[in-house]
């Protein structure tokens, strides 16, 4: 039993994860292949569309991995290697979409949905807590004219 | 202006409910995406003929309405658009620039041999670069081009017998007209 459980163990430690990058991609300067990766997973496949091209294994995502690091290797900066390829596939590929003037729905409407529900509450505490002060105390001329009431109801 | 303040979730779920409407009409391909080169110049290539003849090169494109259509042997949604490319090609006389991407060039032939061939001219494109230059994504893809040399539409996908009535060739009518 104790064998098996360590065979287990054993096997479950030698389970990496899969990984789309073709060992004959990978570049062999270490730093460039660093920044080759980190790019990567910040850009979108075209083809499977919610996955990042270092996680697929689509052709097209090869291509796209290949054509980064030729960017690298020639000496692009990380900017100028990203925008080659938005040039081509659009602003669609980066997964986390820039902040510019089409994306200030995206990115602010939550703050001021939040915004305008704060108010929404708070304007109605406020009135409910109105609503709940006692009124003022009765002034003398006041008390005068209930107790004089009160007169009138008894006889 | 309080009395119909009552209105306002109501008024908010149509909102909401018409713009979800909009992401589920049917027809609608959420994996379509604008090309990147709309209104923006060509590429610049200089491809092998797959046939005899010159090179076929950005520069030999200039100054016409060009339609390019990226196709392959193995691309099987291909196989449906051919059809409608070889309409057409005889029936409007359209001359449609091939380019086989990424494919063998004894396969493309082959395949043209069977079906017929739609293209006018047909370019190499054996390592894709060209068409990664266009932001392909998917084969077949269709380009239209205009006589300045700038990308108009995208059709991602095979063209059918609708896209073509309804968006291409009108779009073709106008770009030759001015």
């Amino acid at each position: 039993m104790s064998r098996i459980l360590a065979s287990l163990a054993l096997l479950a430690a030698l389970a990496l994860p899969a990984l789309a990058v073709e060992p004959n991609e990978r570049l062999a300067d270490p730093v460039l292949e660093g920044r080759a990766r980190t790019l990567s997973k910040g850009l979108r496949c075209m083809v499977c569309q919610n996955e990042s091209i270092d996680e697929s294994g689509a052709d097209l995502a090869r291509d796209v991995r290949v054509k980064l690091r030729e960017r690298l290797t020639a000496g692009d900066t990380d900017e100028a290697a990203v925008r080659f390829i938005v040039d081509r596939y659009g602003k669609f590929v980066l997964l986390n979409p820039p902040i510019e003037p089409a994306t200030y729905v995206l990115w602010f409407s939550p703050v001021v949905i939040l915004g305008v529900a704060t108010g929404g509450i708070l304007a109605a505490i406020r009135r409910r807590k109105a609503a709940a002060t006692p009124p003022p105390p009765l002034d003398a001329a006041e008390q005068a004219r209930l107790a004089a009431l009160m007169q009138e109801s008894d006889s | 202006m309080r009395k119909t303040l009552y209105l306002l979730p109501l008024v908010l779920f149509l909102a909401v409910a018409s713009y979800f409407a909009a992401g589920l009409r049917p027809g609608r391909d959420p994996h379509e995406l604008p090309s990147a080169l709309i209104d923006k110049a060509l590429p610049a290539f200089d491809l092998p003929a797959l046939n005899e003849g010159p090179n076929i090169t950005t520069d030999s494109l200039k100054g016409q309405v060009v339609v390019i259509n990226f196709f392959a042997s193995w691309c099987v949604p291909c196989k449906l658009e051919h059809p409608v490319l070889m309409r057409l090609s005889t029936k409007e006389k359209l001359p449609i620039i091939g380019i086989a991407y990424k494919d063998a060039v004894e396969d493309s032939r082959k395949e043209l041999a069977k079906g017929g061939n739609p293209y006018a001219r047909i370019g190499v494109d054996r390592k894709g670069a060209v068409g990664f230059d266009f932001g392909v994504y998917g084969v077949p893809e269709t380009y239209v081009v205009d006589k300045s040399g700038h990308i108009r539409k995208r059709f991602v996908g095979p063209l059918n017998a609708d896209s073509v009535e309804k968006e291409l060739l009108p779009l073709l009518r106008e770009l030759t007209r001015s």
